[in-house]
């Protein structure tokens, strides 16, 4: 391993066929294991949501992939079309369900500030989950489409566009999933597009974190892939003020990739040493 | 003459006992179909692996009847399995169980116990003490138990007791994939096989699973390497799959007399450097 160079953005390449190998069959083999015969997922016309339809269906079938566009009257019509044509490239069906009355009801009767678009964009991430959650009923399992970038960096709303039964896609950054996204065919305008949320008109990830993901994802990978330490960054040359607003942020943040604290009063406690796999498999199954 | 082994490259399910026995049963019926002498399971293949608080409620002591079927299994041919073991002081261990002729004849209890990284051994087992020979249908053997392979002094030990064969059940996870290389994993687990079989010049088996447990996916790719360094047979990646190969015992005796490093060696001067190091002496 040679030392980290700032312009050196070929650590974060991966071995397409292999990592492709490795998420269907994690998909085909948990999915398999919770005894659900049907994956879920929120499809928005992003890179990510569209390498986990692809994912999804090369491991169950289109048939078994329910692929959810979910639009707010203030989402955009790129969003709309790139859904489409990511759903018609990998054979899914797109069903649209729109959140904008139950979104706007829940403002008008006061629920909260409807001029704090943070809270808008976390009630309309958990509006979807629960949309996604419900049409899993009674044998699919939702996806997760939130990256590694995403996760460490705590871009994304706890229980809304963070929750999910399985995420195939939590262990590769951003930069990585372009060049996944590529080798599976995911349309080009898709995958060139500026990443973003869409809660909120002209909204970009890249805007809304004040870095780039290239930038990002490159000190988030010596930082947490290989262990460097922020001196160390520094040294190396990596911008000192980026450095510590990521290493910050991710800090800020654990409490989005974590189950909630359970105080501990008695003898044996679900969290702390009530510690079983969750693929607690039984001798009937299957 | 030649013994052949069949290295089952299985998926256990986690925390089912009876069902991985029956699991067992149709490979060891495959293996026999095969006409195989010998068939090796992985790391605790009748248990899974990431147990956590079911270590303890998996455990069997050797005799229990749940290990029956496997007893019963291997009247005509023999088994390696792993379980949890345990002990009559009620303590717990990865264990790995040879049986033959229907009697299990030799149980590892694997010593290394990884508690670092992903892996939590030491949190739920306690570690074995020995590294025990024993004979099996294809020579003098030694069962090193996944992390037990990784300590060099592990395949030295065996081959200094007069092992020809080091038998490696594993439960490795599969990771690292950068580009332009083989999976992390896969790489480092290819050049410890090679370079134990060519220079303690012994067969090396080293039989990994597949499937997934809790996201984590074991990359099999189990393989045969002969005393030569020369891979035998090898499985896929990350796919079930019996993997039949015939071994040459007499490999062992030819590549002994070319290569006699193993004759060579100097075991007393290794004891005495370890001792007065260890203030033994």
């Amino acid at each position: 391993m040679s030392a980290p160079d700032p312009r050196d953005l070929s650590p974060l390449r991966i071995d397409e066929t292999l990592v492709r190998k490795m998420l269907v069959g994690f998909l085909r083999d948990e999915t398999a294991k919770s005894g659900a015969s049907r994956l879920v997922l929120g499809v928005s016309g992003g890179i990510d949501s569209a390498v986990v339809a692809a994912l999804a269906v090369e491991a169950l079938g289109a048939k078994q992939v329910l692929a959810l566009f979910t639009p707010y009257r203030a989402s955009s019509g790129a969003s709309r079309r790139d859904a489409r044509v990511v759903a018609d490239t990998f054979g899914l069906k797109l069903e649209e369900v729109p959140i904008t009355a139950q979104i706007d009801a829940y403002f008008a009767e006061g629920g909260g500030d409807v001029a704090d678009r943070v809270r808008v964009g976390n009630k309309m991430a958990r509006e979807r989950k629960s949309i996604e959650y419900d049409r899993s009923w009674p044998d699919g399992l939702v996806l997760g489409t939130s990256n590694k970038t995403e996760l460490l960096l705590g871009y994304g709303t706890q229980f809304g566009d963070m929750a999910c039964a399985l995420n195939p896609v939590g262990d590769l950054y951003k930069t990585q999933l372009r060049e996944l996204a590529a080798s599976f065919g995911v349309p080009a305008a898709v995958i060139a597009k500026p990443p973003t949320a869409d809660l909120w008109p002209d909204q970009t990830d890249e805007g809304e974190l004040g870095f780039s993901y290239s930038d990002a994802d490159l000190i988030l990978y010596h930082m947490v892939d290989r262990r460097l330490s922020v001196a160390e960054l520094v040294r190396a040359g990596f911008d000192e003020d980026l450095v510590r607003r990521i290493r910050e942020r991710m800090r800020r943040n654990h409490f989005k990739r974590v189950m909630p604290l359970i105080a501990k009063v008695s003898l044996r406690t679900v969290g702390h040493d009530f510690l079983y796999p969750r693929d607690w498999e039984s001798d009937t199954q299957r | 003459m030649t013994v052949r082994v069949a290295l089952a490259q299985c998926a256990p399910a986690l925390g089912a006992f009876a069902r991985n026995v029956r699991m067992h049963e149709e490979w060891i019926a495959r293996a026999r179909t095969e006409r195989a002498d010998l068939v090796v399971f992985p790391e605790l293949s009748l248990t899974g692996y990431y147990l956590k608080d079911l270590a303890s409620e998996v455990a069997c002591e050797p005799g229990d009847e749940r290990l029956a079927p496997i007893a019963r299994a291997s009247r005509d041919i023999d088994v390696v399995a792993g379980f949890v073991e345990r002990t009559a002081a009620k303590t717990l261990h990865i264990a790995s169980g040879y049986w033959r002729k229907g009697e299990l004849v030799h149980v590892h209890r694997k010593v290394y116990l990884p508690t670092y990284g992903i892996f939590d051994d030491g949190r739920y087992f306690g570690p074995g003490e020995t590294f025990e020979t024993f004979e099996s249908v294809a020579g003098r053997a030694g069962i090193a138990i996944c992390e037990d392979l990784w300590h060099v002094s592990v395949p030295y030990l065996y081959a200094a007791a007069g092992a020809t064969l080091v038998l490696a059940p594993s439960a490795s996870p599969g990771r690292g994939v950068a580009e332009g290389g083989d999976l992390g994993t896969a790489a480092s687990c290819r050049l410890m096989d090679q370079f134990y079989a060519q220079y303690l010049t012994l067969y090396l088996i080293f039989v990994n699973r597949v499937g997934h447990e809790d996201g984590i996916g074991f990359w099999g790719g189990s393989e045969i390497v002969g005393p030569d360094g020369h891979v035998v047979a090898r499985a896929a990646e990350f796919e079930e799959q019996l993997l039949v190969a015939d071994l040459d015992p007499d490999l062992v005796a030819r590549e002994r007399v070319r290569n006699p490093l193993l004759r060579d060696e100097c075991a007393d001067l290794v004891l005495r450097n370890l001792s007065s190091r260890l203030g033994l002496r």
